[in-house]
C-alpha cells in the first residue's frame, strides 16, 4: 500500500504545481496584455467536454468496463444533440437526446461486454470506426450536405453572464457531476456495488447483486455523460458538426481517466489542466510576435502534446479495478 | 488467452469472420432501411461495382493495396499483444516520405522508385517509434500515445506539404512523383498498378517472420504468453520495439503505394484526402483478416471493394458511400463479441 499513499501524495503535488503554473499563467498575460477572464472562460469550456466524458468513463471504468468508444460515442452525440434540438427547437432539449443516445450506445457496449464477453478494447475501437462513418452518412440523411452541418444561431446552448464573466450551464453541470460521482462511487450502496463489481464480481454475485446489471447501468451512466460532452460540442462550442469535429478528445478524456486512477474529482482536476493547458497555450501562440513565428498548424498539435507529455511524466503506474475489462462468468 | 494459430487453414475462423460479415451487412441494412433506401439494390450495385467487371476488380484491388499493408500494421502488433491503433499517422508521415525522395529530388529512373519506397517505409518506422520508446520507457499505453501521434502527424504532414513540398503550379498538393518514380500500371485505364505485387510480397514476408523465424516466435510468444516469454528470457522490450517498427515499414509502404503507385493523382493532396483513413480503416482489415497477414489480403479485397462498389451503390441506390465505412465498423463490433457470433452462427445452422 505505500507506493498507492506514495502516487497519491505525488498526484497532489502535480495538482499543485498545475495550479501554481496557471496562477503565473494569468500573471503572465496580465503582464502581456491579454484578458485573463477570456481565458478562464476558453480554458472552462474547453475543459467541460473533457471533464463530462472523463467522469463518466471513471464510473464505468470502476466497475470494471473499459469503454474506449468514448471518441465515437462524441461523433455520434454531437451529431443526435444538433438533430434533437431542431427537432424540439429547443438546444436543452438537444443536450438531453445527446444524453439519451449517449446512454444508448453505453447500454449496447455493457450488452456486448457483459453478455457478448465482448473483447472491450476492440468492440471500443469498432464502436469509434463505426461512428466515422455513420456521422458522415446520418450528416447526408438527415441535411443532405457532405461533411458539415451548421445549426441556427437561436438553438446553441449559450453561456450565463456571471459577476466573473461568462459560465455556461454545462460546466457547472460538469463540476456537479464530478462531485455527484464520487459521492455515488464512496458514499452510496450502489457505488459500492459499482466499485465491488470491478474489484471482485464473484463476491457481488454471492451477496446476491446481478453484476451485470451493475455493469451495464456503469456503462450507461458514462456513456450518457459523454453524449451530453458531444452535444455540448455541436451545440455550445461550435454551434453545428463538423465531420471531425471530436479531434482526439475522447481519447484525451481517457488519459484524464488513466491520469486520475479513476476517481471522479481527480479526473476532474485533469480536464481542468488539459482545458487551460490548451487556451493558455493558444492564448500564447496567438499572442502578437509569438504568431509569426510558430505557424498555426504547430498551435493546433498543442492539446496532443500536452496530453502526451502529461501522461508520459504525471501518470505513474496505476492500480485498475482487479477485473478490470474481464468479462465475468457465472460458474 | 490466445491461441497460437496452427499453420493449416483455420477454418473456425474463417467462418467466424464470415459470420461477422453478414451482421454488419444486416445492420447496415438495417440503416438504409431507416433512412428509406432499399438495401437489396444498394448490395447490389455495391457488390456489382465492386466485383462485376474485370476493371472494377482491379479497381478494388488497387483500394486493397494499402489496407492489406496498414491492417499488417495493426496485426503484427496484436500479435505481441499490442494495440497499435498510430497506423493513421505513420501513413502521412511515410507519405511525405515518398513525395520527397519520389518529387522533390531527381535520381536515376532505375533506383528512384526503389529509393522513394524505401525512405517512405523509414519515415513511416520513424513515426512508430516514439509510441514504443514511452511504451516501454513508462508505460505510457499505445492506444492514447497512437492517437496523439496520428494528430500530430496530421498537422505536421499538412505544414510540411504546404510550406516544403508544395506544387509550384498548385497549391493543393504536393510536387508530383517524377515519371522514374511511378510503379507501372499494370492495365491502361485501371488505377492498379506493379505496387500491389510489393505489398503482397511484404505480407507473405510478415507471414514468413513471424511464423518461420525464431524472433517471429519470440514476437507471438509474448503476446500469446507474456510469463512464459519471460521464463523463456524473450525481452518484451525489443519485441514492442520491433513489432512497432515493422508496423511503421507497412504504413510507409502503405503510403508510398497511394503516392508513388496510385494513378491519376502521384502525389499528396494538402487536404490529405488521399491518404486519410487508410490507417483506420486497416484496423478494421486486420481483424476481419483475424490479425493473420495472409488473411489480410483476402480482408483487404473485401473492404477495398467496399470502398470502390460503394460509389455505384451512392450512384445507383442513393445510398450515401461513407456507410460503408460505419459497415466496416460494425463488422469490427461483431467480430469482438465472440458469443453473439456464435449465436448466430447457431441459429444458422437450425
Amino acid at each position: 500500500m505505500k507506493s498507492s499513499y506514495r502516487s497519491k501524495g505525488r498526484r497532489r503535488l502535480l495538482l499543485l504545481v498545475a495550479v501554481a503554473f496557471i496562477a503565473i499563467g494569468f500573471y503572465v498575460l496580465e503582464v502581456v496584455g491579454l484578458n485573463p477572464v477570456s481565458l478562464l472562460e476558453s480554458g472552462l469550456l474547453a475543459m467541460t467536454p473533457l471533464a463530462l466524458t472523463a467522469v463518466g468513463e471513471c464510473i464505468t471504468e470502476k466497475s470494471g468496463v473499459v469503454n474506449i468508444g468514448l471518441e465515437g460515442i462524441l461523433l455520434i452525440t454531437s451529431v443526435t444533440g444538433v438533430y434533437g434540438a431542431e427537432l424540439f427547437g429547443n438546444g436543452y432539449l438537444g443536450l438531453l437526446v445527446g444524453a439519451l443516445t449517449g446512454a444508448f450506445i453505453g447500454l449496447i457496449f455493457g450488452l456486448l461486454s457483459v453478455y457478448g464477453r465482448a473483447d472491450q478494447t476492440i468492440a471500443g475501437t469498432g464502436i469509434n470506426l463505426f461512428a466515422v462513418g455513420f456521422i458522415q452518412y446520418l450528416l447526408m440523411a438527415i441535411w443532405g450536405f457532405p461533411g458539415i452541418h451548421m445549426m441556427q444561431k437561436r438553438l446553441m446552448v449559450r453561456p450565463i453572464y456571471t459577476p466573473f464573466g461568462q459560465l455556461s450551464i454545462v460546466t457547472i453541470f460538469a463540476v456537479a457531476a464530478a462531485g455527484l460521482a464520487h459521492i455515488l462511487l464512496h458514499k452510496t450502496v450502489l457505488g459500492f456495488r459499482i466499485r465491488a463489481a470491478g474489484e471482485s464480481p464473484q463476491a457481488v454475485d454471492v451477496a446476491g447483486v446481478r453484476v451485470d446489471r451493475v455493469r451495464i447501468l456503469a456503462t450507461a451512466i458514462g456513456g450518457a455523460l459523454c453524449g451530453v460532452g458531444g452535444a455540448f460540442m455541436s451545440l455550445a462550442l461550435i454551434g453545428g458538426v463538423v465531420k471531425e469535429i471530436s479531434a482526439g478528445k475522447g481519447f484525451i478524456s481517457l488519459a484524464c481517466v488513466v491520469f486520475a486512477g479513476l476517481e471522479p474529482l481527480l479526473a476532474l482536476a485533469a480536464a481542468l489542466i488539459f482545458g487551460f493547458t490548451e487556451g493558455f497555450a493558444f492564448a500564447v501562440a496567438v499572442t502578437p510576435g509569438v504568431k509569426e513565428i510558430i505557424p498555426f498548424y504547430f498551435v493546433n498539435m498543442i492539446p496532443y502534446i500536452s496530453t502526451l507529455v502529461i501522461v508520459t511524466f504525471a501518470v505513474g503506474r496505476r492500480r485498475f479495478p482487479k477485473a478490470s475489462g474481464v468479462p465475468y462468468r457465472r460458474e | 488467452m490466445k491461441r497460437l494459430e496452427i499453420p493449416e487453414i483455420p477454418v473456425r475462423s474463417i467462418t467466424h469472420s464470415a459470420v461477422a460479415v453478414l451482421v454488419g451487412l444486416l445492420l447496415g441494412a438495417l440503416l438504409m432501411i431507416i433512412f428509406g433506401h432499399d438495401p437489396i439494390r444498394a448490395y447490389y450495385w455495391l457488390f456489382r461495382g465492386a466485383f462485376g467487371t474485370v476493371p472494377d476488380i482491379m479497381e478494388t484491388l488497387a483500394f486493397a493495396t494499402p489496407l492489406m499493408l496498414t491492417a499488417v500494421t495493426f496485426a503484427i502488433s496484436a500479435k505481441a499483444g499490442l494495440f497499435n491503433i498510430g497506423a493513421e499517422g505513420q501513413v502521412y508521415i511515410g507519405a511525405l516520405g515518398a513525395v520527397a525522395a519520389g518529387g522533390a529530388i531527381a535520381l536515376p529512373a532505375g533506383i528512384q522508385i526503389a529509393v522513394a519506397t524505401i525512405f517512405a517505409m523509414l519515415l513511416g518506422a520513424l513515426w512508430a517509434i516514439p509510441a514504443a520508446i514511452l511504451k516501454i520507457w513508462k508505460g505510457v499505453h499505445e492506444v492514447i500515445s497512437s492517437i496523439m501521434f496520428n494528430w500530430i502527424a496530421t498537422y505536421l504532414t499538412t505544414y510540411i506539404a504546404i510550406y516544403y513540398l508544395a506544387d509550384p503550379n498548385s497549391a493543393e498538393r504536393t510536387v508530383a512523383a517524377l515519371p522514374g518514380a511511378r510503379y507501372p500500371i499494370l492495365v491502361e485505364g485501371s488505377s492498379l498498378t506493379a505496387v500491389v505485387f510489393v505489398a503482397v510480397a511484404f505480407c507473405v514476408g510478415i507471414y514468413i517472420y513471424l511464423w518461420g523465424t525464431k524472433a517471429g516466435y519470440e514476437l507471438r510468444l509474448v503476446g500469446a504468453n507474456p510469463d512464459a516469454a519471460k521464463y523463456a528470457g524473450v525481452s518484451s522490450k525489443r519485441v514492442i520495439l520491433l513489432s512497432f517498427v515493422i508496423g511503421g515499414l507497412a504504413s510507409g509502404l502503405a503510403a508510398a503505394s497511394q503516392i508513388i503507385g496510385r494513378p491519376p493523382a502521384w502525389t499528396l493532396y494538402a487536404t490529405l484526402g488521399n491518404v486519410v483513413s487508410l490507417g483506420f480503416d486497416g484496423i478494421g482489415v486486420a481483424l476481419i483478416g483475424r490479425n493473420h497477414p495472409i488473411g489480410g489480403i483476402f480482408a483487404a479485397i473485401f473492404y477495398g471493394g467496399l470502398q470502390h462498389g460503394s460509389r455505384y451503390m451512392e450512384y445507383n441506390a442513393g445510398v450515401y458511400s461513407e456507410l460503408v465505412r460505419a459497415i466496416g465498423g460494425l463488422i469490427v463490433v461483431a467480430l469482438a463479441a465472440p458469443e453473439i457470433v456464435d449465436i448466430v452462427r447457431k441459429r444458422l445452422r437450425t
